[in-house]
């Protein structure tokens, strides 16, 4: 990203081009006017009512009159069903990250820059990630159905000599495992195509010069492609973390949750306590937690990378 | 380094064998497929045939399915509810982003840092974190049961990626160009309509093809906002219907290639840019 001196006296360098005087501040607050709106509106003022909110024991009719002070939170953090919650997201995240990331990165290192066929691989891996979650959770549901008959898996898993049809979305042990793998369905392509690119950003030459060298295959891999992806693999597991914390659709069209909270993930956790009991000031304790992790999140990656930018 | 150095060993050629690339990819790709394979293959057959031979090519395919659900209002509404969301959505991000992503890529004032970041916070906080309160704020504005409610806060939540892809792709647009406008008597807002936006329309399209699957896609924003059956969009559509008719699994299946069409359409058109817009947010952002 290109950066402006920002020394004191040189803060206007840019305007010495400038033709246009700063005088036309009008233009300038009616460029931004509209965004500044939409964003206060709808991000920054319900955010912080929801803050409000969280301090009340409020049903969503009326207004909030019964302060409660952080009562929310301590019932929240004491709910065992929360904690699931919380324990399914790092679970979705490690898997994610140990799992999910390392088979895009293969992927994308196998596909490279000149395989035939490239364009058509890429495109397919891809393909998932334009098809909306409600679509996915439907035809994994059709997929995982638990009736050998029916669902494909377990007929396919009937052929096969040793192993027994599974409950899989029904079943406690099995159903984060399964939410995990159409997760990985619907998103490795995302994480294959920015290594892709990130891939063909690395100057050939290097690559060149290094097999002069006589640097194998799996060598060139770990110190010359890995560390030059470095900026790559940061965004793309900030994405998949900030992902996680998302996850809302799939589980409650699979799942609901269940069975017996097993798959209970925070968002669902919040909607169901926002939306379907309507117990709103809870919810909003609910949804400021989700906030601060989603914060603390952001900004340790920003730490992480513009680091980067000062040692570049 | 000095590993790096050591191994000068004849081997070092040895790229996996081309065999073993194709039958990974070839794996992944039946993985990928396989979903979507169920799905047209189960919605071209009658609700017995998906019982008793699901797993066979529907020959000869039966269009009764498809029929029965181009047939059915409903699915027409949620058609065009869809597609006005998503048209007015992505006209709003695109307009609105690229005024403000202007004035950052070319005009330096005090504060500006600050208010970047404040145009930049949607980055940090995904929807799916800050529903409730929106449901709170809409219900205040009056605007549940109302597209509009949907269009204002889709927009408001795609505006912040939207923003920083265009700011970065105008500071690449060589200022000179500016001081040549402005010697031939074009003003400001002149410059930015005729000059920066007709020059910046492959980051333009990336953003207005990111905003358009987005909304199209959203199931959360219209699910929490709308309640009438004839607003439902596709994706809240969807989700009822297999609520509805869980049990028919042909219809359903209909139901999902239908509604996936338009968005494999217009992927296959704007797959490039697609692809531009989400790597250019991710990795520049």
């Amino acid at each position: 990203m290109k950066r402006y001196p920002r020394k004191n006296g040189q803060i206007r360098s840019l305007n010495i081009h400038s033709p246009w005087p700063l005088k036309d501040n009008l233009t300038i607050v009616l460029f931004l006017l509209p965004a500044f709106l939409f964003l206060s509106l709808f991000l920054v003022y319900p955010i912080l009512r929801s803050a409000y909110y969280s301090l009340y024991n409020w049903k969503g009719m009326g207004p909030a009159v019964d302060f409660i002070g952080l009562e929310n939170f301590k019932r929240l953090f004491a709910d065992q069903i929360f904690l699931k919650a919380v324990k399914n997201g790092i679970f979705i995240i490690v898997f994610s990250l140990a799992i999910q990331l390392p088979l895009a990165m293969a992927l994308a290192l196998i596909i490279g820059r000149d395989i035939p066929g490239r364009a058509f691989f890429r495109a397919v891996f891809f393909m998932p990630y334009v098809l909306s979650e409600v679509i996915t959770a439907i035809m994994w549901l059709i997929i995982y159905n638990p009736n050998p008959n029916r669902g494909f898996l377990n007929a396919i898993i009937n052929v096969i000599p040793f192993l027994k049809p599974q409950a899989w979305l029904a079943d406690t042990r099995l159903v984060m495992p399964a939410i995990f793998v159409v997760l990985t369905w619907k998103y490795i392509g995302l994480h294959m195509l920015l290594y892709i690119t990130g891939l063909q950003n690395i100057p050939r030459e290097i690559e060149e010069a290094a097999l002069i060298d006589g640097v194998n295959n799996p060598q060139m891999v770990a110190y010359i492609t890995l560390p030059l992806l470095s900026g790559t693999i940061k965004t793309s597991v900030y994405l998949s973390i900030l992902g996680s914390l998302q996850v809302y659709a799939l589980v409650w069209i699979m799942t609901r949750g269940g069975p017996v909270n097993a798959s209970e993930v925070m968002s669902t956790y919040m909607y169901r306590y926002s939306f379907v009991r309507f117990e709103l000031g809870y919810g909003s304790a609910v949804a400021i937690v989700m906030l601060l992790i989603a914060l603390t999140f952001s900004i340790i990656y920003l730490r992480l990378t513009h680091r980067e930018e000062y040692l570049a | 380094m000095a590993a790096i150095m050591n191994s000068k060993n004849d081997s070092s050629r040895n790229k996996l064998p081309f065999i073993i690339k194709y039958i990974i990819l070839i794996i992944a790709s039946a993985f990928i497929l396989f979903p979507i394979v169920v799905i047209v293959f189960g919605a071209l057959k009658t609700r017995g045939e998906f019982m008793t031979i699901p797993y066979i090519p529907p020959i000869p395919p039966k269009w009764d399915n498809l029929k029965h659900i181009l047939s059915m209002p409903i699915f027409w509404y949620m058609l065009r509810n869809s597609l006005l969301v998503m048209f007015t959505t992505t006209l709003g991000v695109v307009l609105i982003a690229s005024l403000s992503a202007f004035v950052f890529s070319r005009v330096k004032f005090r504060g500006q840092n600050l208010l970047f970041n404040f145009f930049t916070l949607g980055l940090m906080f995904p929807v799916t974190v800050a529903i409730l309160p929106i449901y709170l704020v809409i219900r205040q504005m009056g605007l549940t049961n109302n597209l509009i409610g949907v269009i204002l806060v889709q927009t408001a939540f795609q505006l912040s990626i939207s923003i920083v892809i265009l700011r970065n792709f105008f500071m690449s647009i060589p200022v000179e160009l500016q001081d040549v406008a402005s010697i031939d008597g074009c003003n400001r807002f002149k410059f930015f309509w005729y000059i920066i936006l007709p020059l910046s329309r492959p980051a333009l399209s990336a953003v207005a093809s990111l905003a358009m699957v987005n909304s199209w896609n959203d199931l959360l924003v219209p699910l929490v906002l709308i309640d009438k059956e004839r607003l439902w969009t596709l994706p809240l559509g969807t989700m009822q219907f297999q609520g509805q008719y869980g049990m028919d699994l042909s219809l359903v299946s209909a139901f999902l290639l239908l509604t996936a069409i338009p968005a494999l359409i217009f992927y296959l058109f704007a797959e490039r840019q697609l692809v531009s817009g989400l790597t250019a947010g991710a990795l520049k952002g």
